[in-house]
C-alpha cells in the first residue's frame, strides 16, 4: 500500500485565497471590471495631467475671457473669471477624490477600533460605545457639518477633513461592531481566549482578518458616498475652502440660473464626472460585496 | 411593549440634554450676541453696552446661561433675529410649513414609487423586470441628490419650462383660493419628485430583498399548498410580513428628508426651514440658526423613536435585546 505524501493533500485542501475569489468574482462581472478600468483610467489621467499642470496658472483670473464656448484654447470653455474649466475639472477631480480618500481612510481606522473594541468586549465598553453612537447618527450632520465649518476660527482642507471625519465614523463602528459581537461567540475565539492569548493579540490576528472583508467592501461604498458628500457640501459653499478647487466648486457656478440655463460647458462635466466616479465605485464595491459573501458568489 | 417605549424614551431624555449643551456650546462659540439682536444705538458707549450686558445675563457663568437659554427654549423663545428684527419664531414658522408639506408630498411619492417597484422586483425576480429595477436602483445609489436636482430643474424647470423654477407659491395668486392651492402643489411636485426618485432606491431594494426572503418561508409554502389562490398568497400572506419593516423605515426616512432639505430648497429656491438655515448661516444671523438646528435635531430624535417603537411593535425579537 503506497503512502501519500503530506505534501500532495495539502495543495489539493487549500482554498483558493481572498485575494484571488476577489479578482475572479469581479472578472466574471462584466459591468464591474468596465467600472475598474474606467475608474483606473481616470484616476491615471487626472493625476497624470494634475502634475503636469498648474493650480496657480489655473486659478488666475483673465477677464479678457469670460465666459468663452469650447474651443480648441480651452477644450471646456471658461467660467465667470475666464478661468479653464478643463483645468479646474481635472484639479477638481484630484482634490475631491484625494480628500474623500482620506475622510475614508480616517472614518475607517476610528469606526474599525471603536466597532472591534465594543463588540469584542461587549458588555459596558459596549454599551458607552453604542450610545455616542447613538446620539452622533441621529443629529442631523449635515446642519452640523455646515454649523462647524462657520464657527471653527482656522478652516482649510485638513480641519474639512477633520469636521467630516468627526460626524461621519458611527455608521462604519456600529457595522463592525455588529460582525465582532456574532465573531466573538464562535469557537476559534473562544479556544483562544481559554488557551490565555492576550486579547490585543485575539482582536488583531484573528478578530481583525474575519471582518477584513467587510471592511473593504464597505470602505470602497463610502469612499463613492464621500466623494457625494463633499462635492455637496462645496456645492453649497461649505465644503473645501477656495484655494482647493473641487467638482463641487464647478457645479455650485450653476446656482446662478444664466449658468444652468446657457453655460452647460462649466457644470455638466463635473456633474458627469461625479456620477462616472461615483458609480464605477459602486459598481465596484457591489462586486466585491457579492464575492465576500459566499452565497451570492457567481461560481 | 410598554416597558420598551418607556425605556426608549428614558434614553431619549439625556440625548435631548446632550443635543441642548451642543447646540449652547455652538450658539457661544459663533461671534456675537443676544444684544447683536437688539435696535441699539450704535454709537452706545461701551460702558453703557456692559451694563445692558449685565442686566441681560450675558456675563453670569455659563450653566446660568444655559439654564436660562433652555428653559426659554422650551416655552419656544429662541431670541430675536438680528436680519429680521422680529422674534425667531416669527421667521420660522412659515418656513416650517412650506418644509413640512415639501417632506409629505416627497414621503407619498417615495412610497409610490417603491410599493409597486419593490413588489415587481421581488415577485419576478432575476426576470428581465427585476434586473431593470435593480439597476435602476444601482444607478439611484450612485447619483447624489443635489446633481440629480440640479439636471431634473434644468430639463423640466428650463428647457421644457413645464414647472416653475422656483419659489413655493405664484406670487400673483390670491392666500386662500384654490388657483392658490394649485400653484403650492405645482411648486412642490420638482423638488419632490427629485428627492423621492434617488430616496426610494434603498426602500425598493429593501422591499424586494423582503419579498424574496418571505417567499421561501414555511408560511408560503403551507398557504400553497391549501390551494390559497397566488395573488392572494402575495397580498394576505408575503406582502403583509414584507411591508412591516418598511412601515418602521417611516421615521428614518423622516430623518433623511429633514437633512436633504437643506440642499433640495437651496437648489429649487424653495423658502424652507433648510433654505433659511443656509441664508441663515450665511448672514451670521445665529439666533436663527440655532433655533433651526435644535429644532431639527429633535425631529430627528423624534424620528429615530417613531422607527424603533414601530420596529419594536412588528418585531418582537427587538424587545428582547
Amino acid at each position: 500500500m503506497k503512502v501519500e505524501t503530506g505534501k500532495n493533500i495539502q495543495v489539493n485542501d487549500v482554498s483558493p485565497s481572498g485575494i484571488k475569489i476577489i479578482w475572479q468574482e469581479i472578472k466574471k462581472d462584466k459591468l464591474a471590471m468596465g467600472s475598474l478600468i474606467i475608474l483606473a483610467a481616470i484616476l491615471l489621467f487626472v493625476y497624470g495631467a494634475s502634475f503636469f499642470m498648474d493650480a496657480k496658472e489655473i486659478a488666475k483670473v483673465d477677464f479678457l475671457s469670460i465666459y468663452l464656448e469650447p474651443s480648441s484654447d480651452y477644450w471646456l470653455g471658461t467660467d465667470y473669471g475666464g478661468r479653464d474649466v478643463f483645468g479646474q475639472l481635472i484639479i477638481g477631480t484630484r482634490n475631491s477624490f484625494t480628500i474623500s480618500l482620506f475622510i475614508t481612510l480616517f472614518t475607517a481606522i476610528i469606526g474599525l477600533s471603536l466597532g472591534l473594541l465594543a463588540g469584542y468586549f461587549g458588555g459596558a465598553t459596549d454599551n458607552v460605545i453604542m450610545r455616542v453612537i447613538d446620539f452622533v447618527i441621529a443629529l442631523p450632520q449635515l446642519m452640523f457639518i455646515i454649523v462647524v465649518v462657520t464657527i471653527v476660527p482656522i478652516f482649510n482642507v485638513y480641519v474639512f477633513i477633520l469636521i467630516m471625519t468627526m460626524f461621519l465614523w458611527t455608521g462604519k463602528a456600529r457595522l463592525i461592531r455588529s460582525k465582532a459581537l456574532s465573531e466573538r461567540e464562535l469557537d476559534y475565539i473562544h479556544a483562544s481566549q481559554t488557551l490565555g492569548t492576550p486579547h490585543w493579540k485575539i482582536i488583531l490576528f484573528q478578530l481583525l482578518p474575519n471582518v477584513s472583508s467587510l471592511i473593504i467592501v464597505n470602505f470602497i461604498l463610502n469612499l463613492a458616498g464621500n466623494i457625494g458628500l463633499e462635492s455637496s457640501l462645496t456645492f453649497l459653499g461649505f465644503g473645501l475652502p477656495e484655494s482647493t478647487p473641487s467638482l463641487g466648486t464647478l457645479i455650485s457656478y450653476a446656482r446662478n440660473p444664466d449658468v444652468l440655463e446657457n453655460k452647460w460647458w462649466i457644470w455638466v462635466p463635473a456633474s458627469l464626472m461625479i456620477l462616472v466616479l461615483m458609480l464605477s465605485i459602486n459598481f465596484v464595491g457591489q462586486a466585491l460585496k457579492r464575492a465576500a459573501d459566499a452565497r451570492q458568489r457567481r461560481g | 411593549m410598554w416597558k420598551f417605549i418607556l425605556r426608549r424614551l428614558l434614553v431619549m431624555i439625556p440625548q435631548l440634554f446632550l443635543l441642548s449643551i451642543i447646540v449652547f456650546m455652538m450658539a457661544k462659540a459663533m461671534p456675537g450676541d443676544a444684544l447683536s439682536g437688539q435696535e441699539i444705538n450704535p454709537r452706545a458707549n461701551p460702558a453703557e453696552l456692559d451694563r445692558i450686558r449685565e442686566e441681560l445675563g450675558l456675563n453670569d457663568p455659563w450653566y446660568q446661561q444655559y439654564l436660562r437659554w433652555a428653559s426659554n427654549a422650551l416655552q419656544g423663545d429662541f431670541g430675536v433675529s438680528y436680519t429680521h428684527k422680529t422674534p425667531v419664531m416669527d421667521v420660522i414658522e412659515d418656513r416650517l410649513w412650506n418644509t413640512v408639506f415639501l417632506a409629505l408630498v416627497t414621503l407619498i411619492f417615495t412610497y409610490m414609487l417603491a410599493i409597486p417597484l419593490g413588489i415587481l422586483s421581488g415577485r419576478y425576480n432575476d426576470t428581465w423586470v427585476d434586473k431593470t429595477v435593480t439597476g435602476y436602483s444601482y444607478l439611484g445609489f450612485g447619483t447624489p441628490i443635489f446633481i440629480f436636482a440640479l439636471i431634473m430643474l434644468f430639463v423640466f424647470g428650463f428647457a421644457l419650462d413645464w414647472f416653475p423654477s422656483g419659489g413655493s407659491v405664484d406670487s400673483k395668486v390670491d392666500e386662500g383660493t384654490f388657483a392658490y392651492v394649485v400653484s403650492k402643489i405645482n411648486h412642490l411636485i420638482l423638488p419632490a419628485l427629485s428627492t423621492a426618485l434617488i430616496a426610494t432606491t434603498s426602500t425598493i431594494q429593501y422591499l424586494r430583498n423582503e419579498i424574496i426572503d418571505n417567499k421561501i418561508k414555511d408560511f408560503v409554502r403551507t398557504a400553497r399548498s391549501k390551494g390559497v389562490p397566488e395573488s392572494k398568497v402575495y397580498s394576505r400572506h408575503i406582502l403583509r410580513n414584507s411591508f412591516l419593516p418598511i412601515a418602521a423605515f417611516l421615521g428614518y426616512e423622516i430623518t433623511g428628508l429633514v437633512g436633504g432639505a437643506v440642499i433640495i430648497e437651496t437648489i429649487f429656491s424653495y423658502p424652507g426651514l433648510g433654505q433659511l438655515f443656509l441664508s441663515s448661516v450665511s448672514l451670521r444671523d445665529f439666533s436663527v440658526v440655532t433655533a433651526i438646528v435644535m429644532m431639527t435635531g429633535f425631529a430627528t430624535l423624534l424620528g429615530t423613536l417613531l422607527s424603533d417603537i414601530i420596529l419594536s411593535a412588528v418585531d418582537p425579537r427587538i424587545r428582547i435585546e
